[in-house]
C-alpha cells in the first residue's frame, strides 16, 4: 500500500471513529438515556388524532364528491351526519385527551 | 489506488455491521446515545462507500487496467464516458452502485427523519444497516472490484451493446429505483419491530417509495428505447427475465401506491401494505439475483459468476424475516374499519390491487419457471412471449378500464345510478371511438381495438374529473394543488393510456416485411419507396469497424437512412446498427435492419412501419411530469403532518 493510500485510510478510519463517537464525546455523561418514544398515552393522542385527519377529510372528500356530482343528493343527505358525527366524536376524543395529559 | 478502495470497503462493512449489530442493541434497549451512534455509523458508511466508488471511477476513465475490474470492461479506444459506464457494466461494479446509493439514501432517509420519528428511526437503522452489511460483505469477501493484476497493455472493452448513451442512464435510474424501494421496507420494519404501526412509517416514506418507483418506472422506458435503437430486432420488450426482473417490483410498488391511500383514509389493509412493500423490496433483491447469478439466460446475463447462492440466501432470509415479522405484529395491523361497498373508491383500489398483485405472481411464475423444471424435470423449459402477453391482456385490459371508472367514484359508496351518470361521457366517448376504428379498418386486431376504446374511456374519465372539480373548485390550479398526490396520479393515468396506445399500435397494426435488394433496386413498404445506393463503410474509428447500407426514402418522410453492421473492437460478434426515421406527425417510425451478405453485393432489408411507437417514449415524458406533480411537496400538508404529530411529542 502506497504511503498515500495508508494516510487517506488512517483519515477516513478516524473520521468515522470521532463521528461514530459523536454522541458520546459530546454527552459522556447523561442523566437520561432513554430514546424519547412516545407514552402510552402520547402514542393514544397519536391514534385519535390520526382518527380526527381521517374524519375530518371524509367529510371534505364527501363535500367535493357531492359537488362534482360523484355522489347523489340523496346519498349526500344520507351519509353526511354520519361524517359529521364521527368528526365531532374524533374532536372531542383527541380534546379529552389532550386535557387529560395537561399537567394540573 | 486499488487498496485505499478496498479499505474504505472494509471500512464500510465494518460501519454497517455497527449500524446493524448495535443499532439493534440500542433500539431494543432504548439507549439514546448508542442509536445515534448507530445512525451515525450508516451516515458515515455512505461517505466511505463514496471513497470506494471515487477510486473505481477514477480507475476507470484513467484506464488503470492493473485493476482486473477495468483490465476486464474496458479498453483504450473506449471513450470516457463509456468507460464510467463500465462501472454498472459488470457485477462488481454493479454491487458497488447498490451500496453506495442504498447508504446514500439510508443516511438522507434517517437524517430527515432524525428528530420527529427518533423512536421510529432507532429500529430503522440496524434494517438498513443489516442489508448493506449484506452488499458490504459482498464487496469485501465476495465480488471486490478491487482486485489487482499485472497491468495488460490494454483491456478486453466494454460489452458492444452497452456502448449506448442510454446505458449512460438506463442502469443508475433501475439501480435508484430498486434500491429506493428498500427505504419504505426498512420503515416497515421499523414500525413493526418497535410496535408503532400507526401512519408514521407511511407519511415518512411516501415520497421515497414515489421517487424509487417513478426512477424504476423511468428506468424500465430507457431500458425499453435501448432495446429498441440498439439490440436491432424492432421491438423494445422481450419479456425477458431481467426485464421482468425490474417490472415485477414496479407492480408490487404501483400496488403498494393505490393502497397504501386505503390505509390513510380508512386505517385498512395494513397487513396487506406490509406485505407489499416486503414484496417490492424482495423482487428488487430478487432482480439483482437474477441479473447477476446467470440462472436463467438472458441478454442482460453479462457475468455469471458465484455470487447467486449468496443472494438467494439473503433473498430467503429477508423474506422469512419479512413474514415473520408480519405475523409477529398481526395483532397490531388489524383494521378498525371495514369496506362499506363494492361500489367506491377504495373497492375499486382493491380490484386494482388484486389485478396487479395477479400480473406481478404470473410474470414471477413465468420468470421461475426454467429454474423449476430444471430442479424438478433436470431440464430448463422457458415460457414464450404468447405466455405474458396473454396475461398482459387478461389482467392489463381490466386495469385500463379501472383507471378511468377510478376517478370517478367516489369513496366509501356509491350508488350505480350515480356511477351511470358519472359515466356517460367516458363510455359514449369510448363507443364512438370502437365505432369509428371498425370503420377506419381497425378492427383487424381485437386486442388492439379493445384497447383504444378503453384508452378513449380513460382520456374521457379524466377529462371529465377535471372539468367538473375545475367547476367545483373555480381554477384547474386550485384544483391540482389542493390535492396534488391524485392530479399527480392522473397525470401518470395518462402516461399509462399513452404508453397502452403506442404497445397496441405498433403490435397491432405495424408492419414488417422482408426484401432482397441489390445497388440501385427499390422498394415500397406501407407508402414508403426505399432505394438502395450503395454500401458506406466505417473508416478511422479506432472502436468500430463495419458498413451501412445507404437508402434513398421518399413518402410520408424523404430523406437519407442508414442502416448497417458493426463490430466493436475487441469483441468478435457483429452488432445491427438499425435505421431509424420518426415521423412526428404519425408518432410513426420507419425501422430497418440491414443483413451484409459474404461476397454478394446483395443486402437483406428487414422494415418495419410501426405506427404509435413513439408514444410510449412520449408516454416516458408525461410519466415523469405526473410522478413530480404527485411528489412536489404540499406545504399545506406537512403543516397539518406536524399540527398530527405534535401531541405525541408534547
Amino acid at each position: 500500500m502506497s504511503g498515500l493510500a495508508i494516510a487517506l485510510v488512517a483519515v477516513l478510519a478516524a473520521a468515522a471513529v470521532v463521528i461514530v463517537s459523536l454522541p458520546f464525546l459530546r454527552e459522556p455523561v447523561v442523566e437520561d438515556d432513554r430514546l424519547d418514544a412516545p407514552t402510552a398515552e402520547e402514542e393514544q393522542r397519536l391514534t385519535l388524532a390520526e382518527e380526527r385527519d381521517r374524519a375530518l377529510a371524509a367529510l371534505k372528500e364527501l363535500e367535493f364528491d357531492h359537488r362534482t356530482g360523484k355522489v347523489g343528493d340523496e346519498e349526500y343527505r344520507e351519509l353526511l351526519p354520519s361524517l359529521r358525527q364521527s368528526a365531532a366524536e374524533a374532536l372531542r376524543a383527541l380534546d379529552r385527551a389532550q386535557s387529560d395529559g395537561e399537567p394540573a | 489506488m486499488a487498496d485505499l478502495g478496498r479499505a474504505a470497503l472494509v471500512v464500510s462493512f465494518g460501519l454497517a455491521l455497527y449500524a446493524f449489530v448495535v443499532g439493534a442493541f440500542a433500539a431494543r434497549l432504548n439507549r439514546r446515545r448508542l442509536a445515534d451512534s448507530a445512525r451515525n455509523a450508516l451516515v458515515v458508511c455512505f461517505f466511505s462507500t463514496l471513497v470506494a466508488s471515487a477510486v473505481l471511477a477514477t480507475a476507470l476513465v484513467r484506464h488503470d487496467f492493473s485493476f482486473s475490474y477495468v483490465a476486464a470492461h474496458t479498453n483504450r479506444t473506449l471513450p470516457w464516458i463509456y468507460a464510467l459506464t463500465a462501472f454498472w457494466g459488470g457485477q462488481e461494479g454493479s454491487l458497488l452502485l447498490w451500496l453506495l446509493v442504498l447508504t446514500g439514501y439510508g443516511a438522507l432517509a434517517v437524517a430527515m427523519n432524525r428528530r420527529l420519528l427518533r423512536d421510529l428511526v432507532a429500529w430503522v437503522v440496524p434494517v438498513l444497516g443489516g442489508i448493506a452489511t449484506f452488499f458490504s460483505f459482498m464487496l469485501v469477501a465476495v465480488a471486490s472490484p478491487f482486485n489487482v493484476q499485472t497491468a495488460p497493455v490494454d483491456g478486453a472493452g466494454l460489452t458492444p451493446s452497452l456502448q449506448n448513451p442510454y446505458m449512460v442512464a438506463h442502469p443508475p435510474m433501475l439501480y435508484l429505483g430498486y434500491v429506493g424501494l428498500s427505504i419504505p421496507f426498512a420503515f416497515a420494519a421499523g414500525a413493526m419491530l418497535s410496535g408503532r404501526t400507526d401512519e408514521r412509517w407511511i407519511v415518512a416514506t411516501r415520497r421515497w417509495t414515489l421517487a424509487a418507483w417513478t426512477f424504476l418506472g423511468f428506468g424500465q422506458l430507457l431500458g425499453a428505447h435501448w432495446a429498441y435503437v440498439e439490440v436491432g430486432w424492432g421491438g423494445y420488450y422481450a419479456w425477458d427475465p431481467v426485464e421482468n426482473a425490474a417490472l415485477m417490483p414496479w407492480l408490487a410498488a404501483t400496488a403498494f401506491l393505490h393502497s397504501v391511500m386505503i390505509q390513510e383514509r380508512k386505517g385498512m389493509l395494513k397487513v396487506w401494505n406490509m406485505v407489499l412493500v416486503a414484496l417490492a423490496f424482495e423482487l428488487s433483491v430478487f432482480g439483482t439475483f437474477l441479473t447477476r447469478s446467470g440462472v436463467v439466460n438472458s441478454i442482460h446475463s453479462f457475468a455469471q459468476s458465484s455470487v447467486g447462492g449468496w443472494f438467494l440466501a439473503f433473498v430467503v432470509i429477508s423474506s422469512l424475516f419479512s413474514l415473520v415479522l408480519i405475523l409477529w405484529r398481526l395483532p397490531l395491523l388489524q383494521a378498525k374499519t371495514k369496506l362499506e361497498s363494492a361500489l367506491s373508491r377504495e373497492a375499486t383500489f382493491l380490484y386494482n390491487n388484486l389485478l396487479l398483485v395477479a400480473l406481478c405472481l404470473t410474470i414471477l411464475w413465468g420468470v421461475l419457471f426454467p429454474i423449476v423444471t430444471e430442479l424438478v424435470k433436470g431440464e430448463s423449459r422457458t415460457i414464450g412471449r404468447p405466455y405474458y402477453d396473454f396475461f398482459l391482456r387478461a389482467f392489463g385490459l381490466p386495469l385500463l378500464l379501472l383507471m378511468g371508472i377510478g376517478p370517478l367514484i367516489a369513496w366509501r359508496r356509491t350508488s350505480a345510478r350515480a356511477l351511470l351518470k358519472s359515466l356517460t361521457w367516458p363510455i359514449a366517448t369510448a363507443l364512438v371511438t370502437g365505432v369509428v376504428l371498425i370503420v377506419a379498418g381497425a378492427g383487424a386486431s381485437r386486442p388492439g381495438l379493445i384497447a383504444y376504446t378503453f384508452s378513449a374511456f380513460v382520456i374521457a374519465a379524466i377529462v371529465v374529473e377535471l372539468v367538473r372539480g375545475t367547476r367545483a373548485t373555480g381554477s384547474l390550479f386550485r384544483l391540482v394543488g389542493r390535492n396534488r398526490r391524485r392530479y399527480g396520479g392522473y397525470i401518470v393515468h395518462f402516461a399509462i393510456v399513452l404508453l397502452a396506445i403506442g404497445i397496441a399500435g405498433s403490435s397491432a397494426y405495424g408492419t414488417n416485411v422482408e426484401r432482397q435488394l441489390r445497388p440501385g433496386q427499390s422498394t415500397t413498404v406501407d407508402g414508403y419507396r426505399l432505394a438502395y445506393q450503395g454500401v458506406d463503410p466505417i473508416v478511422n474509428d479506432p472502436n468500430r469497424t463495419g458498413q451501412y447500407a445507404v437508402l434513398r426514402v421518399s413518402g410520408p418522410w424523404s430523406g437519407t437512412l442508414r442502416t448497417g453492421n458493426v463490430t466493436y473492437t475487441g469483441f468478435d460478434e457483429t452488432d445491427n446498427d438499425v435505421g431509424i426515421k420518426t415521423d412526428w406527425l404519425r408518432a410513426q417510425d420507419l425501422y430497418v435492419i440491414a443483413d451484409f451478405q459474404k461476397g454478394s453485393n446483395v443486402v437483406f432489408f428487414n422494415v418495419l412501419v410501426k405506427p404509435l411507437v413513439n408514444l410510449i417514449w412520449v408516454a416516458g415524458i408525461v410519466f415523469l411530469l405526473g410522478a413530480l406533480v404527485a411528489m412536489w411537496p404540499d406545504a399545506r400538508e406537512q403543516r397539518r403532518l406536524v399540527l398530527r404529530l405534535a401531541p405525541a411529542r408534547a
